[in-house]
């Protein structure tokens, strides 16, 4: 089951022929579909200088709509690049994001294809 | 004669350089601008606590027996600016470690938050000295110094806040005790700066 996932995932990632704009050669062929798309990117971003962020602040913070951020951070939180734990505070559900090793990563390579792809622009 | 067109495949035409560069630059200052929104301005300086805290500790030992509103008002404005400078060169140093502008985001809101009060603290020193009130120029220092690290400090880590608050609580006893402003002035800026520059310095770095 798990390894149907990890291959609808890296099917996912590596099956699109163009990424807004970016065309699938060179340096952005190996561009991470997940972290490509611009709300995905913002919870990535915004989890990277904090411990954790509860679901209203994302919501706040990228100013999006609850079903938006919950159908976004589910894609995250299946590609295991960020973790969810739910709870209460008081009497009131709590959901708790924080980034994980893996997504780190996952945001560190995008930033690396970002700035390559800039320098190999530069350099023709 | 049958005339056949050939037909060409569409395709959409392939991004330019410029295009793409954009695109990628684009993408890099949503990160940064997200990052910035939603962190934290963690250039406080520990270290630079504990050296502003030694300096108040000194100017409160060099103010001690020396009579005369000239001589408090000298010694402890000749510690705000050594004290000041040690500050912004510690928040700078920090920064260029953590390889991130000292005025970012949250640096723009820590001067926001931090530079009001200090002002009005400016102000009310110049009031006070003139009106003969010099007894309550420690607490006044105190209460508004506090403020400002409090106001500063929400867009910081949470231990600075409550250093703000700290600050706050000793100028409001100091004005309900003037006599002992003194003693005030070396427990908050001296002591307040050393206690809350360790933890600071051990729990997120220099």
């Amino acid at each position: 089951m798990a390894a149907k996932g990890a291959d609808r995932r890296e099917r996912e990632r590596t099956s699109q022929p163009e990424l807004a704009g970016i065309p699938p050669a060179g340096v952005a062929q190996k561009l991470d579909r997940l972290v490509h798309e611009r709300l995905r990117l913002g919870i990535l971003s915004a989890l990277s200088v904090n411990e954790s962020l509860t679901f209203t602040e994302l919501k706040k913070l990228l100013d999006t709509t609850d079903g938006n951020l919950s159908v976004h951070a589910r894609k995250l939180e299946e590609a295991g690049y960020i973790a969810c734990t739910k709870g209460f505070s008081g009497r009131v559900p709590r959901t708790d994001y924080r980034l994980t090793a893996a997504g780190r990563r996952a945001l560190d390579r995008y930033l690396d294809h970002m700035e390559a792809l800039i320098q190999a622009m530069r350099d023709k | 004669m049958v005339l056949m067109a050939s037909i060409l495949p569409l395709r959409t035409p392939a991004p330019q350089p410029a295009e793409m560069q954009e695109h990628a630059m684009d993408n890099l200052r949503y990160i940064r601008r997200t990052m910035e929104q939603a962190g934290s301005f963690t250039a406080v300086p520990g270290i630079g606590g504990i050296c502003m805290g030694a300096t108040a500790l000194a100017a409160a030992w060099i103010a001690v027996g020396r009579t005369g509103p000239g001589w408090l008002l000298l010694v402890w404005l000749l510690e705000a600016c050594i004290a000041l400078t040690i500050g912004i060169a510690g928040a700078a140093l920090k920064s260029r470690r953590a390889r991130a502008p000292l005025l970012s985001g949250p640096g723009r809101k820590f001067v926001a938050g931090f530079a009001p009060p200090l002002a009005a603290g400016a102000l009310l020193t110049a009031v006070l000295y003139h009106a003969g009130a010099v007894q309550f120029l420690p607490g006044t220092w105190l209460l508004l110094y506090g403020a400002s690290v409090l106001s500063g400090g929400a867009a910081s880590v949470r231990v600075v806040p409550l250093m703000g608050a700290c600050f706050m609580a000793a100028g409001a006893a100091a004005l309900l005790a003037p006599a002992w402003g003194g003693l005030a002035l070396a427990l908050g800026f001296g002591g307040l700066h050393v206690v809350f520059g360790l933890v600071i310095a051990v729990k997120y770095g220099g």
